[in-house]
């Protein structure tokens, strides 16, 4: 056991997928497509392509090539108008479909990807070139299996669903686990799979950017929404232990918390905990991508004549360990919560997860230089009617510093600019909650330009039928000095 | 106002919850009879 200390924040790295294929096979267009079969060719003809993607403003911010304010001033639609950008930022990369599709054969251990052998080999020359790709990830890859074995996947007794890039070409397929149980059917492993590859990427690349032998870490919680697990035990979990061997971390093991889309926030805080009571001495949070939000409000965007833009998978990892002087610190002394008896109003969520906490340290509102809440991206959800999340949350921040009188009634749309931050993050539920900002947060507090940023979201427990309640949860971030 | 009346209180988490609707229409006497909160992100 090591010694206690004041953790801090490492590092922190996002790994995008571009997954035109995988949008059949999203929950609300999987279950159109089953009822109406012929939608299956609007949202083909609506997917954009890998370098509309890889542009895609939003998706430059993610990965910490642009600022998030930058957004602010592009004009809309962003998906018509982004400028040129690279694949690799400083915060992560967005990968194209093909690699994607190769490393889900590649965390593949039970053969449920079956890739055809000249995709397979397609995927290889895509890989091969990969800083975070092994040669034991293109061993594992395989030579892929013959058209016709596909074939004959698809039509035995065992459940299984073809894989098929964006253009509608079939690449293989994917398997159920087992006969008749509906925990271990081909799109649940899909999304599980997908889960674990994107966390596991995301992870490599915040060790390796870090120049962290994966062998130092001792403990992965995984802290996304997929359920793992098999009849039995539905959500029995431990993706997190799943990610840290795909990633290397041989001495570690791992755990999962569920919260929702605040999932990511209580683990930093239980990571935060570990690292300060001496538990362990580095501890990394990983959350995988959310496979069945693609293609989520997909109606809204072919309403509006735009391309289906919930097309890209996105996954997590940050490095939580003692303080080395210089990492942002986590501030455990003043960790915000929704408890129970707060009730359900926006004012009372609010005012737990930044009212308190922040009088707890002694600051006002305007003493945080950003928050970070919910910062779903609002070319995704303006069109069917969701609104501008962000801006909602922003609002009810600066309305409580209003209430508090540290601002002016007036003052509201300046505080939103000084203090919020525009939408940038894919809907990819547990990333797009407050942890979207980390990339820029961690930089920011580094070198200075930032102070203080308070992390806080928001879990629909509620979605789960087994209360009516949502959970929140919040957390500071502070430069080292 | 809604003295007497039923009340289906739809909410949405990023703006007015369902249980605080429901709440502020008890309140002015209404009968509550679904009371939901969606979230759409």
């Amino acid at each position: 056991m090591s010694g206690p200390g004041r953790p801090v924040i490492r590092g922190a790295r996002f790994f995008l997928a571009h997954a035109p294929g995988l949008v059949a096979h999203g929950s609300k267009p999987g279950r159109d497509v089953a009822h109406a079969p012929a939608t299956a060719d609007a949202l083909r003809a609506a997917l954009r392509p890998w370098a509309a993607a890889r542009d895609y403003a939003p998706n430059q911010v993610l990965i910490g090539a642009r600022r998030p304010e930058w957004l602010w001033d592009l004009p809309r639609p962003w998906w018509g108008a982004s400028p040129p950008g690279d694949r690799r930022g400083p915060h992560g990369e967005i990968a194209p479909e093909t690699e994607l599709y190769g490393l889900l054969r590649i965390g593949d251990q039970f053969d449920l990807v079956q890739l055809e052998a000249a995709f397979a080999e397609e995927a290889r020359a895509a890989l091969a070139t990969h800083p975070l790709v092994t040669k034991d990830d293109l061993a594992a890859l395989g030579a892929g299996v013959a058209a016709a074995a596909v074939d004959a996947r698809l039509g035995g007794p065992t459940p299984a669903a073809p894989l098929r890039l964006g253009s509608g070409r079939r690449v293989g397929c994917i398997v159920a686990g087992h006969e008749t149980d509906a925990t271990l059917a081909p799109d649940v492993l899909l999304e599980n799979l997908a889960a674990k590859v994107t966390a596991a990427m995301a992870l490599r690349a915040v060790l390796a950017d870090e120049g962290i032998d994966p062998a130092s870490v001792d403990y992965v919680i995984g802290s996304g929404e997929e359920a793992v697990g098999d009849r039995y035990q539905r959500g029995g979990g431990n993706l997190g232990k799943a990610v840290a061997e795909q990633a290397g971390c041989r001495a570690a093991t791992g755990v999962d918390v569920k919260g929702f889309c605040c999932g990511p926030v209580h683990a930093l805080v239980l990571a935060g905990s570990l690292v300060a009571a001496g538990v362990f001495a580095r501890v990394a949070v990983v959350g995988g991508c959310a496979l069945a939000k693609l293609g989520m409000k997909y109606q809204g965007h072919l309403r509006h004549g735009q391309p289906i833009l919930e097309d890209t998978l996105a996954g997590m990892a940050c490095l939580v360990e003692a303080d080395d002087g210089r990492s942002p610190r986590l501030r455990l002394d003043a960790v915000g919560r929704h408890p129970v008896a707060a009730g359900a109003s926006p004012k009372a969520i609010v005012e737990s997860l930044v009212g308190e906490p922040l009088r707890a340290l002694g600051l006002g509102f305007r003493d945080v230089d950003r928050y970070a809440t919910e910062l779903h991206n609002p070319e995704l959800t303006e069109p069917s009617g969701s609104g501008d999340v962000p801006q909602l949350n922003y609002r009810v921040i600066a309305g409580l510093a209003a209430l508090a009188r540290e601002i002016a009634p007036a003052d509201v749309p300046a505080f939103v600019r000084a203090h919020g931050l525009p939408g940038f993050a894919p809907t990819q539920g547990h990333i797009a909650s407050a942890v979207a900002f980390l990339g820029h947060a961690l930089e920011r507090l580094r070198d200075g330009r930032h102070r203080r940023v308070l992390l806080l979201a928001k879990g629909s427990l509620f979605l789960g039928r087994m209360t009516q309640m949502a959970d929140g949860v919040s957390v500071m971030l502070e430069r080292n000095d | 106002m809604l003295k007497g009346k039923k009340v289906i209180a739809l909410g949405e988490r990023d703006g007015i919850q369902g249980g605080a609707i429901a709440a502020c229409a008890r309140s002015a006497g209404a009968e509550v009879v679904l009371e939901k909160t969606y979230c759409f992100v």
